[in-house]
């Protein structure tokens, strides 16, 4: 029995971290021969399937997205954490939206982001619907993880900084958020990848245009991440190699990312 | 007297900043409800949801999605049926039997399962299951099976994170009590250690059918996607999520009202999901 018990543990173990690794190994495999000069040219054209104008396309809107959505994201870890009270009616009222916001589909946030942001505010297929967008699907990942750096904190940090005679805002700015700072990152890098990642929501607010915006909203802020642009590579079926490049190029993006947000975690976690 | 009144200042940016996460679920749930309902009244609700045709291009056309909400509750079973086992068996051995310099490379190998995007594992999905499930039960390989077999994957990481935090959080007491009595370390796991953290462990489960229920971009590639009652396990079959990216592109006026009601089915099946999965939750901290 209890070797029955041991060998299936291990062998899900094995299968996990198997199936991993196999998926990683074989995008690389089918995709590395495939990366060649062109899939980097500066212009789009149905033969060269360039991924370039998406490689800018996602740096512009990750950028822009996390400049909309980290400091909000902060300010309510701020506000839930060190100024509202126990048992506040809005503090729970939060919690409950931020956890409903967390389980929201991609697809979801994608409607609602062409109904309002595309069609409402006439913003049509544009950066700037992507990017509020993808905002408010990255808000709850950079609220629990300021909230949890805040919660790390030592109480007793505060106490010295307001026994010293400064202010609340003060001591949160000077004393508290430099201690938070590396939980708060890791949060903020993670948010990075799921943005990256991100095809549903974006495919009907930032739309699909093969170009760089060149524009917030309106006529020409229509633009593809690379992650929008391989799905629209596989689903065309035409260039299967091209797309494995592509992947092949997203994937490491994501093993950066994740790399960074451990090294960044095991930081912190050794400072103690 | 002016750093008072820039503190409150502060302290009311801060406030707002927090208030935004309930304006955006209350525009989400607005925009989503308004675009939807309208068209479920006129066309009745027990048509739609209970309607086997989807033939929008029909005279008159008719908009039944239980084809599609079939689908998602099917291709959703069988990714809990492949998913969750080795899911909470994995998270035990991480909690429970791999030493710590293992755990050290394992547990980012966890995120790092999760950052994958979808694309890439529909991707794989598509080039290497499909062709494996064409090859061993015929058809064209793109079935509820095969959807089945990439989203159990998919779900891994986020039952193994939160089962492998729960089974962490049964108290060392417990361990030890049981093997003092002479259980065995194993039996002693499935028998004292997974029953305690039972309600963690099943939060992470409602978390996963949450994230089968809803994915989208990766089952498209290889769900196969026809609108019609599902045939049987190795047959293609369509769901509430492809739906709505599907016919979106071109779908104008009542057509398009109809995806935007399929979102609003959707999205009422997550917030039971979450509703369940906060329910579960908040007795478990108790």
């Amino acid at each position: 029995m209890s070797r029955t018990i041991r060998y299936a543990v291990k062998l899900s173990a094995f299968l996990t971290f198997g199936i991993l690794l196999f998926i990683i190994g074989y995008i690389l495999f089918r995709g590395l021969p495939y990366l060649t000069q062109s899939l980097f040219s500066m212009k789009y054209t149905s033969e060269n399937v360039s991924m370039l104008p998406s490689i800018i396309t996602t740096v512009m809107l990750v950028f822009l997205t996390l400049l909309v959505a980290t400091p909000i994201g902060i300010f309510t870890g701020f506000y839930l954490i060190e100024y509202a009270k126990k048992g506040n009616k809005l503090v729970e009222l939060i919690r409950i939206a931020t956890e409903t916001l967390s389980g929201i589909p991609s697809i979801v946030y994608g409607l609602f982001g062409m109904l309002f942001f595309v069609i409402r505010l006439g913003f049509q297929y544009s950066l700037l619907a992507g990017t509020l967008t993808a905002g408010i699907m990255i808000l709850p990942l950079i609220i629990r993880s300021t909230e949890e750096a805040l919660l790390s904190v030592d109480d007793s940090l505060r106490e010295a900084s307001f026994g010293l005679g400064a202010g609340k805002l003060r001591t949160i700015f000077r004393v508290v958020l430099p201690v938070a700072m590396p939980g708060i990152l890791s949060g903020i890098i993670l948010s990075i990848g799921r943005v990256v990642g991100e095809t549903a929501a974006l495919m009907f607010t930032l739309g699909t245009s093969t170009k760089v915006p060149n524009a917030l909203l309106h006529s020409g802020a229509s633009g593809r991440t690379l992650a929008l642009h391989m799905y629209m590579l596989s689903s065309e079926g035409m260039h299967v190699n091209e797309s494995y490049a592509t992947g092949v190029i997203l994937l490491i993006i994501v093993l950066l990312i994740n790399g960074l947000s451990t090294f960044i975690s095991n930081k912190l976690t050794k400072g103690r | 007297m002016k750093t008072k009144s820039y503190e409150g200042f502060m302290k009311g940016i801060f406030i707002l900043s927090a208030l935004m996460s309930i304006v955006s679920i209350i525009l989400i749930c607005f925009f989503i409800f308004a675009g939807g309902v309208p068209f479920i009244a006129e066309y009745g609700l027990k048509e739609f949801l209970l309607g086997t045709q989807w033939k929008p291009s029909n005279k008159p056309p008719s908009y039944g999605i239980l084809p599609m909400i079939l689908g998602s509750v099917y291709v959703t079973m069988g990714a809990m049926v492949l998913g969750v086992p080795i899911g909470i068996l994995t998270a035990t051995y991480l909690a429970k039997f791999c030493n710590g310099k293992l755990y050290k490379v394992l547990k980012p190998c966890v995120n790092l399962m999760s950052g994958i995007p979808s694309i890439v594992y529909g991707f794989f999905a598509l080039t290497l299951i499909v062709p494996i499930m064409k090859e061993i039960f015929g058809g064209n390989g793109m079935s509820i099976a095969t959807s089945s077999v990439l989203l159990g994957i998919m779900i891994l990481p986020t039952i193994i994170g939160m089962s492998e935090a729960s089974i962490r959080a049964v108290p060392q007491s417990y361990y030890e009590g049981s093997v003092a009595l002479g259980a065995t370390h194993e039996r002693t796991i499935m028998s004292v250690i997974l029953p305690a953290a039972r309600s963690g462990i099943l939060s992470s489960v409602i978390l996963g059918v949450g994230r089968a229920i809803g994915e989208t971009m990766a089952v498209i590639l290889v769900a196969g996607n026809q609108p019609r009652m599902p045939k049987g396990l190795f047959k293609g079959v369509r769901t509430m999520t492809t739906n709505i990216v599907m016919e979106m592109a071109y779908a104008a006026d009542v057509h398009r009202e109809a995806l935007i009601a399929t979102a609003v089915v959707l999205f009422v099946f997550i917030l039971i999901i979450n509703g369940i999965f906060l329910i579960v939750k908040r007795r478990g901290a108790n």
